[in-house]
């Protein structure tokens, strides 16, 4: 423990001198200067029909980034369904074989206001997804807001309806869809003659629900993405406590 | 004009290193290591903040309304989800460790078997 705080302290020190050498050349707090903020605050509107300047940035200008991101996302969806299979030593009870454990005891008021959490929930995520190109928010954090409800579902102790409401293979296709779908829009630039990932859609009212061409299509993409994964990653881990067991040989 | 936020991140990011170096236990050091994170979202953030600027969304403000840097908080988003998903993969390898091992210190850790 010792030694191993004392190399922290010197390497720290170190980083913290590079640390303060690197962030004193940067323009004081408030004191922006870059050139590209401006530009695209100045353009977002005009060139791209969206209100936000965030969403241009994040699926038009930046798109190409944010498909690396997106499979960053899937990615980590699939590394944590491999990591948490059920292991050679262990077996997966099938669920309904355990029904009485499985719907263990909730107090009734977390039940009720769980349960009451969830159509709200499922309108927000909804409402954040679609409107990503006029108010902030967009896919990423729409998702989110969705996944949050497949939560709200377990926290209700439901986790056997929600077996049912969301069978496997559904949440595979949207989970794939909502993957590939952000490269089949970027793809079809390509075929109009354009660059990959061109906002080739027809552009629209600034303000309005169907404006900024591919951007709210590809929000509705990733928010299905996002949404699925996470619900995936979070039933991983509750399947690891719930249905996972050691093989008792 | 005061530079405190430069201040917060190299806090948060040596804090959350400090964090780290000294666990004692997987769980909490994946959180520390999301204060490391964090302190990338300040700098991010505040590097675009523009004194006097409002959100750079211009659906009721005119466009040309002085505004913060759009870029950076695109980036934020980027890292967030980055981080979130980072998280979420060493929890499971965490998970799997505790299985193996019995224990969620670190120092407890055997090299890995086929």
């Amino acid at each position: 423990m010792r030694p191993r705080l004392v190399l922290f302290l010197v390497g720290a020190l170190g980083g913290i001198l590079l640390l303060a050498w690197g962030l004193w050349g940067l323009p004081g707090f408030g004191h922006y200067r870059g050139p590209y903020g401006n530009q695209i605050n100045a353009r977002a509107a005009k060139e791209r029909h969206s209100s936000s300047a965030v969403a241009p940035v994040v699926f038009d200008y930046r798109g190409f980034d944010t498909v690396g991101e997106e499979l960053i996302l899937f990615a980590a969806v699939m590394g944590v369904i491999v990591l948490l299979r059920a292991q050679r030593e262990e077996h997966e009870e099938p669920a309904r074989l355990r029904t009485e454990e499985l719907s263990f005891r909730v107090s009734e008021s977390s039940r009720v206001v769980a349960l009451a959490l969830i159509p709200p929930t499922v309108v927000l995520g909804l409402y954040v997804v679609v409107h990503g190109h006029l108010s902030p928010g967009g896919g990423f954090q729409g998702g989110v807001a969705l996944a949050a409800a497949g939560v709200l579902l377990y926290l209700a102790g439901e986790y056997l309806s929600f077996q049912r409401v969301y069978p496997v293979a559904l949440l595979d296709l949207g989970e794939a869809g909502g993957a590939g779908g952000f490269i089949v829009i970027g793809l079809v630039g390509l075929f109009t003659g354009a660059a990959y990932l061109s906002n080739v859609f027809p552009l629209g009212i600034t303000g309005t629900l169907f404006s900024a061409g591919t951007i709210p299509v590809i929000n509705v993409f990733v928010g299905v993405e996002v949404a699925v994964g996470i619900v995936f990653m979070v039933y991983e881990f509750v399947e690891q406590t719930l249905l996972v067991r050691r093989r008792s040989s | 004009m005061s530079n405190a936020p430069y201040l917060l991140v190299a806090w948060l990011f040596f804090v959350g290193l400090y964090g780290i170096v000294t666990s004692r236990h997987l769980v909490h050091m994946i959180v520390c290591l999301s204060v490391v994170q964090s302190s990338t979202y300040v700098l991010l953030l505040q590097i675009g903040w523009v004194k006097g600027g409002t959100a750079p969304l211009f659906l009721d403000v005119p466009v040309g309304t002085r505004a913060v840097d759009p870029v950076v908080q695109a980036l934020t988003l980027t890292d967030v989800v980055v981080g979130v998903t980072a998280t979420a993969v060493l929890l499971a390898l965490a998970l799997q460790a505790h299985k193996r091992s019995g224990s969620l210190d670190p120092a407890d850790l055997r090299p890995m078997r086929g």
